[in-house]
């Protein structure tokens, strides 16, 4: 039946360049979409340099395939199947969406396609155009369910043994879902002859689900339950509480306890997930809020302009990589590294000017300095928005922010990693800043005695300047992180500051640990609710959770203790 | 004789607004049913709903007002009870709606019909009768402002907390009546009104009704507010606005006027959502935005904050300009809001009409003073401020002065 297997391997390794170039070489092929794809890979196996004998006796058994009813169809997809040869595998799957079709006149077989009041016809093993035919002239093969079901099942046999590994992990995984008892032998052969580890586990696990779904006796299906509670996620779960029903006996306990394991790894793998969430949403919440942890904590300057800080933030991603893709394709990679301190200055530049404009007049009246920043936001939001348009802004994704990898049962996308690794790397250069500098040293002696740090000879408005100048550049820093996951939009500021402020607030003003306690916290508890309440519910919760929170402990998490707190 | 001419001066202020208010409630709906259209006098109906609807961002304005230029509490969720009202009201008018809403169910609205929903929910029922809706109007958001107030001002949340909180509120019940669940009809709100106490909601005759019922509410808020004000009560505000903690050490119960008056302007605010919802013809969750209510506190400090006059100016005058130029030039609107905030802030913190009457004050006093040193034989008297006159805000000291006061503080 395997005959030209070894054949097979060495003749795939000769044309996988081949191979590739056809891939890439796709651009028209996309009309046809994914599935010509897959024809395609077998066009390029099938090419002249396959046996002829091969070829001749796989066309012959593909035209049997114009006679007789279902059941005899039924045999003749067996006789493909049995040769092995992956060529046949477009022919099963036109069969399979009824695009199968046998010319009248000579009983040949063909892929056919309407267009218009013709049928183009595909030669089904070399995959060619060989001309039209009119409605007339060919016969569709007909297919019931029956026969739907034998095609799936011979396609996952065949393409067990493609040279793609991909394909082969993909179909073990289509029998997976299907349980089919008859693709058993074709898995062992395929389990034996497996050489990559990751497509053999999922082979093994989709002939355990085949051969609980048949009727082999008892050790072998204690062997899949073993195979399956090894397996370990909800696929395997299902199939255990499928077997507890029919099953007796011995099997019946194995299956009960081997559940009962897997469901105990899923809630420990669910909570690691949900808490991986919850620390992804409260770095963004930190990288929004940290900002304004300067300016409104240790500055005591209500900063409603900070969202805005965030998106020009933003924005200067976006001019970054417009430019880089206009002038230095190559430089992509690094569009966002590029960005970062460009971000800092330009949001830090606007922040200065903003302080020495504004904010400097209206120290020691809060709720005007509120009013005031409130304007220069509807400013700067009007600004954007005339310069760069209302829609949103294309921010690309370098390659290594895009993409995930499994850890477990979890799911890690590396966008949510680099930024909460980002957040934290922020967080403690931020901390350097204000506890190892000088300039550190000048802004907490300010904000702590305004007199005295001036009557030391620090210059008080200078430094106020530079700290606004500080939180704000951090909060363009910000917009390039926050740019990768969110809309670039002119309102993307507004639907951050109202979460900032109740972090900052939640955490404690004036303490930069206390904000990133209160974001972590807020992002986790966040994520615990939405199973139980809803995305929208569970924000309400912890905004009213925050209000309540404030009525006890109106300073905070982390309350500044001392003379500070009254100033 | 001086200080009885300036209490003069002040009821001649309010006087005149409310001879003008008057006025206008008559003769505009007058002018629109009355004078045929082809009149240069005539005033369109969409003019009439257009002020009808300043007018209610008026009252919103004065309950604004109220709580930050007398009380010094700086709410950024007065859009919160002002939908709530509006909400109340709109219940009633969907109610109202009966068989002839798309789907015809007599008792369900459209949009619970279209969520399959088989019963109206609890919360619903009582709507249909407008005393009901009338008492609801007051109640909701008073009875939120009361709990949100009790638990607030008890804790001692002032200030800035105190604005971000009530911004939180307004923001979770933004998201909260987007749920489709919750029953007022989600993101599209409730809207298709047809009638309001059997009057058809789109006649000319109901649209000049709704106008004056607008103007007679601003008028009854308004002299409510001024007997707040006027009274002991209003003067233990401001000393709570202006000195809080001394006001407590004084052996004031600070938390119990600041929740009077808080309760008292969430329910005005209630009554203004309540007549925009007709006017407007569809109340949804983007009232609740934060940026509404912060928009209300800008009308109070373009108008002058402390000064009740000063609100209702503010807010026509602001919500006129944001007609005009929303309609003329849309893309400098914002450009222009933003602005006013920063102007208003940085240069005319009294506000137009406070800034006017103190201007016309320091004239006063200095024409009294010039006077005397030419030998008048009248003795100089600091005028008497009453609290409708500007507020005297003072910022940056820690101590705190009573405007008006003369007699020593028992603490000093």
């Amino acid at each position: 039946m395997r005959s030209g297997e070894t054949f097979d391997d060495k003749f795939i390794q000769v044309r996988l360049p081949t191979l590739t170039r056809l891939f890439k070489a796709g651009g028209p092929m996309s009309l046809l979409k994914s599935i010509l794809v897959f024809f395609c890979l077998f066009a390029g196996l099938t090419g002249q340099a396959f046996a002829q004998a091969d070829a001749e006796s796989l066309r012959n058994l593909v035209n049997e395939l114009a006679k007789g009813k279902y059941a005899e169809t039924e045999q003749q997809i067996e006789a493909l199947v049995a040769t092995g040869n992956p060529a046949a595998a477009p022919v099963l799957k036109a069969l399979g969406v009824g695009n199968l079709y046998f010319r009248k006149s000579d009983n040949a077989v063909f892929i056919a396609r309407k267009s218009g009041k013709t049928f183009v016809l595909t030669d089904p093993l070399t995959l060619e155009p060989t001309g039209e035919a009119g409605k007339r002239e060919i016969k569709k093969i007909k297919v019931n369910n029956k026969l739907r079901r034998v095609v799936r099942a011979a396609l996952g046999s065949l393409t067990l043994q493609a040279p793609d590994p991909e394909v082969r992990r993909s179909a073990a995984s289509a029998i997976f879902k299907a349980k089919d008892p008859d693709s058993i032998p074709a898995l062992n052969v395929a389990i034996a002859a497996e050489t990559d580890d990751g497509v053999l586990k999922v082979m093994e696990q989709a002939r355990a689900a085949a051969v609980l779904n048949s009727d082999l006796d008892a050790s072998d299906k204690l062997a899949a339950v073993a195979t399956l509670s090894e397996m370990g996620n909800r696929d395997a779960l299902s199939l255990l509480i499928g077997l507890q029903s029919t099953a007796e006996g011995d099997l019946r306990d194995a299956a009960v306890s081997a559940a009962a394991k897997i469901e105990k790894s899923i809630a420990a793998w669910d909570t690691a997930q949900n808490v991986w969430y919850g620390l992804s949403l409260g770095s963004v919440l930190l990288l929004a809020a940290i900002g304004l942890a300067i300016t409104f904590g240790v500055m005591g300057v209500i900063n409603m302009a900070h969202g805005e800080m965030v998106m020009i933030g933003a924005y200067t991603t976006f001019v970054v990589q417009e430019l880089i893709r206009t002038s230095a394709p190559g430089l992509f990679e690094y569009s966002l590294l590029i960005a970062l301190p460009l971000a800092f200055l330009t949001s830090g530049v606007i922040g200065i000017g903003i302080e020495r404009g504004v904010i400097r007049w209206l120290y020691g009246r809060p709720l005007e300095t509120l009013l005031a920043t409130w304007g220069i936001s509807l400013i700067l939001q009007q600004a954007v928005r005339s310069l760069f348009g209302p829609t949103n802004r294309e921010v690309g994704n370098p390659d290594w922010m895009s993409g995930a990898f499994e850890l477990g049962q979890m799911t890690i996308t590396y966008n949510r990693m680099w930024i909460i690794v980002f957040a934290l790397v922020v967080f403690a250069a931020l901390m350097l800043v204000l506890k190892k500098t000088p300039f550190g040293l000048y802004t907490r002696a300010v904000t702590q005695n305004r007199r005295m740090a001036a009557s030391m000879g620090i210059r008080t408005p200078w430094i106020d300047a530079l700290t606004f100048g500080l939180g704000s550049g951090i909060a363009g820093v910000a917009g390039v992180a926050l740019s990768q996951i969110d809309n670039v939009s002119p309102n993307l500021g507004q639907g951050y500051i109202i979460d900032s402020f109740m972090v900052v607030v939640f955490g404690g003003v004036g303490n930069l640990w206390g904000t990133l306690v209160g974001a972590m916290t807020l992002g986790v508890v966040n994520k615990f609710l939405e199973p139980y309440a809803g995305a929208v519910l569970g924000k309400i919760f912890v905004l009213v959770f925050i209000i309540l929170f404030i009525q006890k402990r109106p300073r905070g998490l982390f309350a500044l203790k001392g003379r500070a707190v009254e100033a | 004789m001086m200080s009885s001419f300036l209490f003069r001066a002040m009821d001649a202020r309010a006087g005149i607004f409310l001879a003008i208010l008057g006025a206008a409630i008559i003769l505009v709906p007058a002018s629109n049913l009355l004078v045929p259209e082809n009149s240069p006098f005539h005033v369109p109906t969409y003019a009439v709903t257009l002020m009808g609807k300043y007018l209610t961002y008026a009252l919103l304005a004065l309950a604004v007002d109220l709580v930050w230029g007398y009380c010094g509490i700086l709410s950024l969720g007065h859009a919160a009870f002002f939908a709530l009202g509006g909400y109340a009201m709109g219940m009633y008018l969907m109610r109202q709606i009966g068989t002839r809403g798309v789907y015809g169910d007599p008792i369900l609205p459209d949009f619970m019909v279209f969520l399959n929903w088989q019963d109206l929910p609890w919360y619903w029922s009582g709507f249909d009768m407008f005393w009901f809706a009338a008492v609801m109007i007051l109640l909701v958001p008073g009875a939120l402002a009361f709990i949100f107030g009790w638990f607030a001002f008890r804790s001692r949340v002032t200030g800035v907390y105190l604005s971000i909180i009530t911004q939180a509120l307004t923001y979770a019940l933004l998201l909260a009546f987007f749920r489709n669940d919750m029953g007022f009809g989600g993101n599209n709100g409730l809207t298709d009104f047809k009638d309001i106490l059997g009057f058809d909601i789109q006649a000319d005759t109901t649209r000049a009704g709704l106008f004056a019922a607008s103007g007679l509410a601003l008028v009854v808020c308004f002299l409510i507010c001024r007997a707040v004000t006027r009274s002991k009560l209003g003067k233990v505000l401001v000393a709570v606005r202006d000195a809080e903690s001394r006001t407590r050490f004084l052996g004031y119960r600070v938390e119990h006027y600041k929740l009077f008056v808080w309760t008292l302007s969430a329910m005005m605010a209630g009554i203004a959502g309540a007549l925009y919802v007709p006017q407007v013809g569809i109340i949804n969750p983007g009232e609740f935005a934060p940026a509404n209510s912060i928009e209300v506190v800008i009308w109070v400090a373009v108008g002058g904050r402390g000064t009740l006059v000063g609100a209702v100016l503010g807010a026509v005058l602001v919500n006129f300009a944001k007609t005009w130029f929303t309609a003329a030039l849309p893309d400098i609107w914002l450009f222009a809001l933003g602005g006013l905030f920063v102007v208003v802030t940085l240069f005319l913190p009294k506000g137009i009409v406070g800034t006017i009457s103190g201007g016309w004050t320091a004239l006063r006093q200095r024409k009294i003073s010039s006077d005397y040193e030419k030998g008048s034989d009248e003795p100089p008297s600091t005028p008497p401020q009453s609290p409708s006159a500007p507020a005297n805000i003072i910022h940056c000291e820690p101590v705190a002065r009573f405007p008006g006061t003369t007699k020593p503080q028992p603490a000093e």
